[in-house]
C-alpha cells in the first residue's frame, strides 16, 4: 500500500515538472528546423522565394529616448536617427573629416562669414515631399526658434554668449542655401555634420509638433516603421532613396538588451546579428569563434582620473603631478581593457587634429612621486577616491580600476578611501566639486579639439563639464582664440600649446583612450563603426 | 460581502494617498537633478536652470505635490520628463508585459511548489522530503542573475531549444492589441506566434518562479504537516479513504489558507516588476521602466509607477481575502 503512495506522489511531481517542460521539448523541435523564420511564411508571402529578405537585428544596451534627432542628447537615439535622417555634410566613414552629404559642394567667403551650399537634387523625404533649399531653411529656423532645453545641441554648437552664430539662412533658388554667420566659427562644417542636425521633413514636423519623435520623417536610407518602447525599433528600406541601389538591407531592428552578457548570449544563439557594448574580457572568446567577428570602434574618447583643484591636497600642482607619476596606467590598460586601449597622455585622443604628440606622458615612477609629495609638504591626510558605478566604453570596470589606483596611491603614502554613488548622484556631486579624485570620461561629439579641451578643462565650463575645477588664464586665452581661428595650422598650434600647459598643471591623470568593441555574425558585411558611435548602416549586407 | 469589498476599496484611498506622499518625498530627497540628467553631461548651467523652470522643479515642494495630486484625481498620471510621453499611455505595454510574465511564473510556482510541498509533507523525513527541501533552500538563495544567464547559456546557446531574451521574434513581430501577447496572438489566429510567445516566456518564467516556488513549497509542507496531525485526517483515514483522497481533498483544503496568503504576496511582488529578470531577459516590463526612471530622475514616472504597483498589490491582497471565504466557508466578512 505504502509503495503506491510513493508512486502516486512521484508521478504527480513529475507531471507538474512535465507541464512546465513539455513546451520546451516539443517546441524545441520545430525551432531547430527553422531557427529564425518562425511564421514568416505567413507574413512575407509577397516576397519571392529566392530573395530572402535582408534583415539585420542590432542588439544594444538601451532604448532611444526620442527619434527626433534635434531634441535628443543620447547616443542610443542617434544610433537610429543616423539612418533615418541625413545631414548637409557627412563625416568620413571612419573619421571626422568632412565629406558631401545632402550638400554636394560648398563655398566659404573670404571673411569666413558666408557659407554657400549646393544641394543634392532629386532627394525625397519619406513622406514623398521634396528636399530642397526651402526645407533646409525651415529646419534651421526650427532649431533657432526653439529654446535651449528643446534643441540642446543646436544651442550648444551654434550659440555663443547667448548670441546666434548662424545670423541668417536663406534659400537662393531651389538648390542653393546661404548661411550668414555673426562671427567666425572654426568647426562650423564639422558641427553641421553632427547627427543632431539631420534634415527633417518640414511638412511632417510642422504637422506633428511635439510628437515628431514618434513618427520621424527624414531623407535617410531607412524609414521608420514601429517602436515598442524598451524593446525594439524597426526601420525599413526607403524605396525612393536617392542613392541608387542603397541601402542593401531591407530592414533593421534595434533591440534593447540591457545586460552585456545576455546580449552576447543572444548573439551566440543567433537571435541578433550585431551587438554593441561587448565587454573587453569577452573579446578573445569572440575572436576564437569562427561564426562571429569582433569589430573595434575607432577610439574617440578619454577615460581619466580628475583631481579637483579647489580641494586639498590637489590644490597643489606638485601633488597633482605626484599622482600622475604614481599611477601605473599601462597596468590598468593591460588588466581591465584587455589591451584594447591606448595609454593616454593628453586630454584628447591622437586621432583628433591638434593632438600634441611631442608631450612625454608621466612615466610610472613611485619614487619620483614620493619626492614630489615631500616637496609639496603633503601631510598624509586621506583622500576620497570616487569610482564610477557604471561601465562606459572609456571605463569598462570603474570599481576594479579604482582598486588599482588606490593601491598605487597607498604605495606613495597617500591613503585613499574608495567611494561610489549611483550614477546621477555621482555626476551631480562631482559637478559641485565634492570629489577629491574621481573617475570620469568623455566621448567626442564632432571630433574637434574644442569639444575636448575647451569643454572639459576651460573655466567657462566649471559647473558643467569641467569637473576638476581647473582654471588657467593662459589656456583660457588660447582656447577662446582657437574657437574663431579659421586657419587650421594656427589652430593646431594653439591647441598644442594648451596641451603643454595642461600637462604641466596636471588637473587630471589621463588614463586611456579605449577601443569600444562590437561583435557580429560572420555573415554581416560592410559594417564600419564610426568613432562618434552613430553608425550608418547604408552599406551593410548579410551574405 | 459587497459591503465588505466596498469598505476595503474605501480603505484604499488613505493608503494610496499616504503612498503618493511618501514616494514624493523620498524621490526628492535623493540627490541628482532631473534637468541635468535629461540634458546629459554636456549641458550648460543655463540650459539646466531653464529646464528646471519649465518642469516646475523650482516651485516649492508642496505646490509640486498638489499639482501632482490634482493630476491623479483627473486621471492624469503626468508626463515622463525624459520621453515626454503621457504616463497613462506609456505605462500599459510595460504593465502588460510584466503581467503576462508574472502570471506565467506564478502558475509554475503554484503547480510545482504546492505539489512538492504536499509530497514532502506526505512522506515527511523521506529522501524525497530532504531533497525537495534542499532544492527549495537553493531556490530561495540562488542569485537570479546567475540563474538567468545559465538558463540562456544551456537552453538557448548550447541546446538551441528556446529563445534567449525578449518577448517575441522581432523578425516576425506580434501586432499588439491588448499587449498581452498570448491573448493577442490568439485573437489574430496566429497560433505559430502564440507558440513563439510561449517559448519566450519559459526561461524568464522559470527564473522568476524560482523564489516563489521555493517559498510556496516550504509553506505548503509546513501547513500540511500541521493539518495532517489533526483528528479529521485520522478519521478520514480510519474510514478507509485512500491516502491520495485524504490529502488532496481533505487536508489540502484546510492547509490552503496560509499558502494562499503567500501566493497573494508573491504575486503582488512579481507584479511590482522583477528588475533582475527583466534586465537579464530584456523583458520590457514595469520593473525596468521604473528602475530606469530612477536613474534618470524621471520623477513623474517613479511616482506614478510606484503608485500603480502599490495599487495592484493592494488589489491582489483584497482578492486573496475574498478567496479565503471561497476556500473556507467558516470565514465570513461582515
Amino acid at each position: 500500500m505504502k509503495k503506491n503512495f510513493w508512486l502516486l506522489g512521484l508521478m504527480l511531481l513529475m507531471l507538474s515538472v512535465f507541464l512546465v517542460a513539455c513546451g520546451t521539448d516539443k517546441e524545441g523541435g520545430d525551432n531547430s528546423s527553422t531557427p529564425s523564420t518562425d511564421g514568416q511564411d505567413n507574413t512575407d508571402g509577397d516576397k519571392t522565394e529566392d530573395a530572402k529578405p535582408q534583415i539585420l537585428v542590432f542588439g544594444r544596451g538601451g532604448d532611444s529616448v526620442s527619434l527626433d534627432p534635434a531634441i535628443v542628447t543620447d547616443g542610443e537615439s542617434y544610433k537610429v536617427t543616423q539612418n533615418l535622417f541625413e545631414t548637409l555634410l557627412n563625416f568620413g566613414e571612419e573619421d571626422t573629416t568632412i565629406h558631401p552629404g545632402l550638400a554636394t559642394e560648398w563655398d566659404i567667403s573670404e571673411d569666413g562669414l558666408t557659407y554657400t551650399f549646393q544641394l543634392q537634387e532629386g532627394v525625397k523625404f519619406h513622406d514623398g515631399t521634396d528636399f530642397n533649399a526651402e526645407a533646409v531653411v525651415k529646419n534651421v529656423n526650427r532649431w533657432k526658434g526653439g529654446t535651449e532645453e528643446d534643441f540642446y545641441y543646436f544651442n550648444s554648437m551654434f550659440k555663443a554668449e547667448g548670441q546666434d552664430i548662424i545670423a541668417d539662412v536663406k534659400a537662393e533658388g531651389d538648390y542653393t542655401v546661404v548661411f550668414t554667420l555673426s562671427r567666425q566659427q572654426a568647426p562650423f562644417l564639422k558641427n553641421l555634420a553632427m547627427s543632431p542636425f539631420g534634415i527633417a521633413s518640414p511638412t511632417a514636423f510642422e504637422a506633428a509638433g511635439d510628437k515628431f519623435g514618434d513618427n520621424p520623417v527624414g531623407t535617410g536610407p531607412f524609414k521608420f516603421v514601429d517602436w515598442k518602447r524598451n524593446d525594439s525599433i524597426t526601420i525599413e528600406k526607403f524605396a525612393d532613396y536617392w542613392q541608387e541601389g542603397l541601402p542593401k538591407l531591407d530592414k533593421v531592428i534595434f533591440r534593447s538588451i540591457p545586460d552585456n552578457s545576455a546580449r552576447l548570449n543572444d548573439l551566440v544563439a543567433g537571435n541578433i546579428d550585431l551587438a554593441d557594448g561587448i565587454n573587453p574580457s569577452d573579446g578573445k572568446v569572440i575572436e576564437a569563434d569562427s561564426k562571429l567577428q569582433l569589430i573595434e570602434r575607432p577610439s574617440m574618447n578619454i577615460g581619466y582620473l580628475g583631481l579637483t583643484s579647489t580641494r586639498k591636497p590637489f590644490d597643489n600642482k606638485l601633488v597633482r603631478q605626484a599622482v600622475n607619476y604614481a599611477i601605473d596606467k599601462q597596468a590598468i590598460v593591460d588588466a581591465f581593457f584587455e589591451g584594447r586601449a591606448q595609454v593616454a597622455k593628453n586630454p584628447m585622443p591622437p586621432s583628433i587634429s591638434g593632438y600634441n604628440d611631442d608631450i612625454e606622458g608621466y612615466p610610472y615612477d613611485p619614487e619620483k612621486a614620493k619626492a614630489l609629495l615631500a616637496e609639496a609638504g603633503y601631510d598624509g591626510a586621506p583622500i576620497e577616491l570616487w569610482a564610477m558605478p557604471v561601465p562606459r566604453p572609456y571605463m569598462p570596470d570603474g570599481a576594479k580600476v579604482a582598486e588599482v589606483i588606490q593601491k598605487n596611491l597607498e604605495d606613495i603614502g597617500m591613503p585613499a578611501k574608495i567611494v561610489t554613488y549611483e550614477w546621477a548622484t555621482y555626476l551631480d556631486k562631482a559637478k559641485d566639486g565634492e570629489a577629491d579624485a574621481f573617475m570620469l570620461g568623455w566621448t567626442g561629439d564632432n571630433g574637434d579639439a574644442d569639444n575636448f579641451i575647451y569643454t572639459l578643462l576651460d573655466e567657462d565650463n566649471i559647473g558643467s563639464n569641467n569637473y576638476s575645477y581647473f582654471k588657467n588664464a593662459e589656456t583660457h586665452k588660447l582656447l577662446i582664440q582657437a574657437q574663431s581661428e579659421t586657419d587650421e595650422n594656427v589652430r593646431i598650434e594653439l591647441y598644442k600649446k594648451a596641451q603643454e600647459i595642461i600637462h604641466e598643471e596636471a588637473p587630471w591623470v589621463p588614463l586611456a583612450h579605449s577601443t569600444p568593441l562590437l561583435a557580429a555574425k560572420a555573415e554581416v558585411k560592410g559594417f564600419i563603426p564610426h568613432p562618434t558611435g552613430s553608425d550608418k548602416l547604408t552599406n551593410v549586407s548579410i551574405e | 460581502m459587497l459591503h465588505y469589498i466596498g469598505k476595503r476599496l474605501l480603505h484604499l484611498i488613505p493608503v494610496l494617498l499616504g503612498m503618493t506622499f511618501i514616494v514624493f518625498l523620498i524621490i526628492r530627497a535623493i540627490p541628482g537633478d532631473p534637468a541635468q540628467v535629461i540634458l546629459g553631461q554636456q549641458a550648460t548651467a543655463e540650459a539646466v536652470a531653464a529646464l528646471r523652470d519649465k518642469l516646475g522643479l523650482n516651485n516649492p515642494w508642496y505646490i509640486q505635490y498638489f499639482d501632482y495630486l490634482k493630476g491623479i484625481l483627473t486621471g492624469d498620471l503626468g508626463e515622463s520628463l525624459r520621453t515626454r510621453q503621457g504616463i497613462v499611455t506609456e505605462v500599459w505595454p510595460y504593465l502588460a508585459a510584466t503581467f503576462e510574465l508574472a502570471i506565467f511564473a506564478m502558475i509554475i510556482a503554484v503547480i510545482v511548489g504546492m505539489n512538492a510541498g504536499i509530497v514532502s509533507a506526505w512522506f515527511q523525513n523521506s529522501w524525497f522530503d530532504y531533497i525537495a527541501m534542499v532544492i527549495a533552500l537553493i531556490g530561495v538563495s540562488i542569485p537570479i542573475f546567475w540563474l538567468g544567464l545559465m538558463e540562456q547559456w544551456i537552453f538557448s546557446v548550447k541546446l538551441g531549444w528556446l529563445p534567449t531574451s525578449g518577448r517575441e521574434e522581432v523578425r516576425d513581430p506580434v501586432s499588439a492589441i491588448t499587449h498581452l501577447y498570448l491573448i493577442d496572438t490568439l485573437m489574430q489566429g496566429r497560433f505559430d506566434q502564440f507558440v513563439v510567445t510561449l517559448k519566450h516566456l519559459i526561461l524568464p518564467g522559470i527564473a522568476l518562479a524560482t523564489i516563489p516556488t521555493a517559498i510556496i513549497a516550504r509553506m505548503t509542507r509546513a501547513s500540511m504537516l500541521e493539518v495532517m496531525r489533526s483528528d479529521f485526517v485520522r478519521t478520514a483515514r480510519a474510514k478507509g479513504q485512500k491516502m491520495f483522497v485524504v490529502i488532496y481533498k481533505h487536508a489540502l483544503k484546510n492547509a490552503l489558507i496560509p499558502v494562499l496568503t503567500i501566493v497573494g504576496l508573491q504575486t503582488g511582488m512579481l507584479l511590482g516588476g522583477a528588475i533582475l529578470t527583466e534586465t537579464i531577459f530584456s523583458w520590457p516590463g514595469i520593473g525596468r521602466y521604473i528602475y530606469e526612471a530612477i536613474g534618470y530622475r524621471d520623477y513623474p514616472v517613479i511616482q506614478s509607477g510606484i503608485l500603480i504597483v502599490a495599487f495592484l498589490f493592494i488589489m491582489i491582497n483584497l482578492i486573496v481575502d475574498i478567496l479565503y471565504t471561497v476556500i473556507d466557508s467558516r470565514i465570513k466578512y461582515n
